[in-house]
């Protein structure tokens, strides 16, 4: 069973029980180089791995980019 | 004889010590390899960096962090973007998650950036206060881009700023220090009874001598971004705006001499050849 999520503003369906931890492998991107909210609220890293997502999330995934 | 000259002090900001007075953006690069050449030439120990979203589609996608030396350089992630106050206090907190995880010395702070509108980046001085208080109690340290306006810069120390950073002019504009008179207030009531204070101009400067005026008017740094990005030659240009925070620091504690409206000549004014000796000429 899939669940809809939002990422970065953006219709994602992922698996029931993916946990933050799991989202960002999928990603395939550096957990290091990443901060992620949830519903407003800032998940640490600490707490990605048992942290689950469940339908209609609002998730946000950052970055550190270029800037003055 | 030698003589040696005297050493200026490290710039203290809050918790970090800085050998360099120049503080540049990463932003607006051709390349991350031109970035990386630029950061090296201008010597700063402190680069800025914006907190964006992570492109999802583009796995391929370089980040500026695999070009960028955690070792060396001390992480300054700023606000940029941000209208509002809990906006500014989401990407701080948001910024501060990433440093911790890179074990950047850059997580304890932020450059805090409230922008009133879009055609003019100047700051929103409430909003930017109101952030600095929550910011300040959630324990950052708070580097306030503000405007020139001596009054703002004052309140912002007082909501527990580490550091005031007035704009030249407006970001990115290349127009210098418009109001150096303001500048001077500026540094004039945040350093009463505190000299330490640090007081950077931020934002509009456009070349070395524009980077010098600020050093000589006794600011403690300067942060820029696009004027070495920029440039027709960003390398050549970092090198400059290193040289000109130096020569502008040194200028301020060597202690320039008054203006005056007529000469006075720096040749002895006696013992001119053929002169008559007790005749003025």
């Amino acid at each position: 069973m899939d669940i809809q999520v939002t990422i970065n503003g953006e219709p994602q369906s992922v698996p029931e029980g993916t946990t933050v931890a799991g989202l960002l492998r999928v990603l395939g991107k550096e957990p290091r180089y990443l901060a992620v909210e949830r519903n407003l609220e800032l998940i640490p890293r600490s707490r990605h791995a048992e942290c689950v997502l469940s339908p209609h999330d609002e998730i946000e995934i950052v970055t550190l980019v270029g800037g003055g | 004889m030698v003589t040696t000259l005297p050493s200026d002090v490290s710039l203290q900001l809050g918790s970090h010590c800085l050998n360099s007075r120049l503080i540049v953006g990463t932003g607006k690069y051709a390349t991350y390899e031109l970035m990386q050449d630029c950061l090296a030439v201008s010597e700063a120990d402190v680069i800025t960096v914006a907190i964006r979203r992570e492109r999802l589609v583009d796995k391929d996608g370089r980040n500026i962090l695999d070009f960028i030396d955690l070792s060396r350089y001390t992480i300054l992630p700023n606000t940029a973007g941000c209208f509002t106050a809990d906006e500014a206090v989401r990407v701080a907190r948001l910024g501060r998650e990433i440093l911790e995880g890179l074990e950047n010395p850059g997580a304890n702070w932020v450059k805090l950036e409230v922008l009133g509108d879009t055609k003019t980046l100047l700051p929103d001085p409430i909003a930017t206060l109101q952030a600095t208080e929550k910011l300040v109690a959630d324990g950052f340290q708070v580097l306030c881009y503000t405007t020139d306006d001596p009054m703002t810069a004052r309140r912002l120390k007082q909501a527990g700023a580490t550091s005031v950073m007035p704009a030249g002019s407006p970001i990115g504009s290349g127009q210098g220090i418009l109001n150096p008179n303001n500048i001077r207030i500026c540094l004039e009531y945040l350093k009463d009874g505190d000299p330490t204070y640090p007081v950077i101009v931020d934002a509009g400067v456009g070349t070395a001598s524009d980077v010098a005026v600020a050093m000589e008017l006794g600011c403690d740094g300067v942060l820029l971004n696009t004027g070495i990005a920029g440039a027709r030659d960003p390398l050549l240009m970092a090198q400059a705006m290193r040289d000109g925070v130096r020569a502008g620091r040194s200028a301020y504690l060597a202690g320039r001499i008054p203006r005056k409206l007529y000469a006075t000549a720096s040749s002895p004014e006696t013992g001119m050849v053929g002169s008559v000796v007790g005749r003025s000429v």
